[in-house]
């Protein structure tokens, strides 16, 4: 996924003038991850700049370059540290268009290393994506696997709206596909069925897709065919792709990693319950991180569901 | 040449025109007696404005305001920046936006609460207002540079107060500005309170226009109730930032002789006669000093002076309050650009509610004019 990611920045970077990168480490090193590596010395340090190591910073100076008339793409380091952004993000960033009654609609994708799975250090694992999708203004988007990620980013970039780009960090690696070189783009705001079925809804984004289809996997061998949906974008969420889903299925389970109270498994249990209720056929069931802090690498495998603890959650609401 | 000849490290304070009206022939900038003449009428005029949105406050005509009584000439600052430079304020700059040519009625409305207020006529370089304390000098930052990159001539001006200054977007905003030697000017109108805090409980430091060292420009402290020291030290900082001389921070020395806003009761942190200790200082005083010595001013004159002020401010309320409100679909109408479902279902829905509630409101009317005697509806509805 990184180089995917890597070829969609370096592609939109050649095709819009306007783009430049700005974050910790992101010009010389080419990122933490890597995901930037070689487009400082393609681009130069004015494209692709090393900044001072202040998030919040990061964010509202980009801000002020996207009213200038810049395409800013900025990198926090991780996800944990979004949090020192928080008042350039929510409170500027995500309100400026209304604040400006339309006259700066603000082309800034912030691009972030999200989620556990990579045995880190406290903070570098987090799911914070309830707090952005609950901001008006944001848009959000969760790449599950390579081919999304490219075409995602270059939505984004295209759209002219704030828009916070979660990198599941452990799928950066972990994932190979082949990419398609050439120009396209995967709408922003439509989510998409990654495995079609008749007797459960699985819904997921980012890392958990992965683990969603190899729970459907497991389901198959029990007898039971579990469609997975991928929202993609969580900000505006395509809720209508999750009640279709549910109306031909009767049964829904939410997966994420993210604490389980006010995650945005909620606010999807809460829209099918408003849009689809008749359709139950069993209490909505969710797989996801506890109401505790996320730990550090010896338990985390403990704390973030895997396709184990889905299977487990499935057999339990079709059961019921 | 000020920023060159007064060191803020060695407590050295830029001032052209003292308390008595005396001008110090050797600073003084490039500004003619008539220019000044006109500066001190526009400075009477938002003096005015000012004391009248906190009347219109007291009477329920407008909402929370933030007065800048006694900072008019730090305010009148921005009265010398070009066409080109963007003014980036804080939520006490309704002086500053007036002085940029922001028409009076527009900024009354937002502080009446409405949202439109902010629509500011196309072309204005100047960005919205900023409730949120330090948050704006970042923007100035970014606006500056992206200016800088793609060969925009002009500046970036950042107002903030003393109390922002204690913010770590603050310190932020000065130093990426020094690292990428921005085009941005800081000024720091430092009226020496913070809501209740005085200036000594934000800082050790013995000034604020010290710290610019620290981020590796220059910075000055000027006597901000002075509109020549102002002027001469803006029109420097902002030629430098132009010509690619990097950042520069000016902290403009005054005193906010009103409340902190319109909810504040500062009779709690300070005396009147603290206040009064301070109105020798007064910046429209100085002024009418130097031009009344020039035979520029007099009392007859002022009368006159002031009698044009009221009726552009009053013609200001007056368009302020005939804007009709803002429809309530306006709330959702610039969230994004392209509304989500989710968004055009709930704008839906309030329509729906205020259209019930209209048509059930017409249908209690018409009931209760057909009843005899019960013309007046009672207290406790609607």
């Amino acid at each position: 996924m990184v180089g995917a990611i890597n070829l969609a920045l370096d592609q939109e970077m050649a095709r819009d003038q306007r783009i430049m990168i700005l974050g910790e480490d992101v010009g010389l090193e080419g990122g933490v991850f890597r995901v930037t590596d070689g487009l400082q010395r393609k681009y130069g340090p004015r494209r692709v700049v090393d900044t001072p190591l202040a998030e919040s910073a990061i964010v509202g100076v980009s801000l002020g370059l996207a009213v200038a008339g810049m395409l800013p793409v900025p990198e926090i380091q991780f996800e944990g540290f979004l949090y020192l952004a928080l008042d350039q993000l929510c409170n500027q960033l995500g309100r400026y268009r209304t604040r400006s009654r339309g006259r700066f609609g603000l082309g800034v994708v912030l691009r972030v290393p999200w989620g556990g799975g990579i045995h880190a250090p406290e903070l570098h694992s987090e799911s914070p994506e309830a707090v952005l999708v609950h901001t008006p203004g944001l848009t959000v988007v969760a790449p599950s696997n390579p081919y999304d990620a490219k075409g995602l980013l270059a939505s984004a970039l295209r759209l002219g709206e704030p828009v916070v780009f979660c990198e599941p960090k452990r799928l950066y690696r972990a994932v190979k596909d082949e990419v398609p070189e050439g120009d396209y783009t995967v709408p922003i705001g439509r989510a998409r069925v990654a495995r079609e079925g008749k007797d459960l809804t699985i819904v997921a984004w980012g890392a958990m897709v992965r683990e969603a289809l190899r729970a459907a996997e497991e389901l198959q061998a029990m007898g039971f065919a579990a469609e997975v949906v991928d929202l993609r974008t969580l900000a505006p969420m395509d809720s209508a792709a999750v009640v279709d889903s549910v109306r031909k299925t009767g049964r829904l389970l939410i997966a994420h990693e993210a604490p389980r109270t006010m995650g945005l498994g909620a606010e999807i249990a809460a829209r099918v319950g408003e849009e689809a209720l008749t359709s139950l056929l069993a209490p909505i069931e969710r797989v996801t991180g506890f109401d505790a802090v996320m730990p550090l690498s010896q338990l985390e495998g403990h704390y973030l569901p895997d396709y184990r603890r889905i299977v487990a959650g499935a057999r339990k609401t079709l059961a019921a | 040449m000020y920023f060159e000849r007064f060191d803020p490290a060695k407590g050295q304070m830029l001032q052209v025109l003292d308390q008595d009206g005396r001008v110090a022939e050797d600073l003084r900038p490039d500004l003619t007696d008539q220019r000044i003449r006109e500066l001190y009428e526009r400075l009477s005029v938002m003096r005015l404005a000012d004391q009248t949105a906190l009347s219109l406050q007291r009477e329920g005509r407008m909402g929370t305001y933030a007065p800048f009584y006694g900072q008019e000439a730090a305010q009148a600052s921005a009265a010398f920046l070009g066409p080109s430079d963007w003014l980036v304020p804080s939520y006490r700059e309704t002086g500053a936006l007036f002085m940029r040519g922001l028409p009076l009625a527009l900024l009354y409305r937002y502080w009446m609460g409405d949202e439109r207020g902010m629509l500011f006529p196309e072309g204005t370089r100047v960005l919205p207002v900023e409730i949120v304390v330090g948050a704006q000098p970042l923007h100035a930052v970014g606006l500056s540079w992206g200016m800088m990159l793609q060969g925009d001539p002009g500046a970036a001006v950042a107002y903030f107060g003393d109390g922002a200054s204690s913010q770590g977007d603050v310190h932020e905003a000065m130093n990426f500005a020094g690292v990428f030697r921005t085009p941005t000017v800081f000024v720091c109108q430092n009226n020496q309170f913070a809501i209740s805090l005085p200036r000594s409980g934000q800082t050790a430091a013995a000034n604020i226009a010290l710290r610019a060292a620290g981020y590796g420009f220059p910075g000055i402290l000027v006597d901000g109730n002075d509109l020549l020291a102002v002027a001469g030290a803006m029109t420097e900082a902002l030629a430098a930032a132009r010509a690619g001389s990097g950042p520069r921070l000016i902290e403009m020395l005054t005193y906010r002789f009103g409340p902190h806003t319109t909810s504040d009761d500062p009779t709690k942190y300070r005396t009147a006669s603290d206040v009064e200790a301070h109105k020798p200082f007064d910046p429209l005083l100085r002024l009418r000093r130097y031009l009344g010595g020039r035979g520029l001013w007099s009392e007859q004159e002022e009368r006159l002076i002031l009698a044009r002020a009221r009726a552009e401010v009053e013609e200001a309320v007056r368009a302020a309050e005939a804007m009709p409100p803002a429809p309530p679909s306006d709330i959702f109408d610039y969230t994004c650009r392209t509304a989500p479902p989710s968004l055009e279902r709930q704008k839906d829905e309030l329509d729906a509610f205020l259209k019930g509630e209209a048509g059930r409101g017409a249908a209690e009317a018409g009931g209760r004019a057909s009843r005899p005697g019960s013309g007046k509806p009672s207290a406790g509805r609607g």
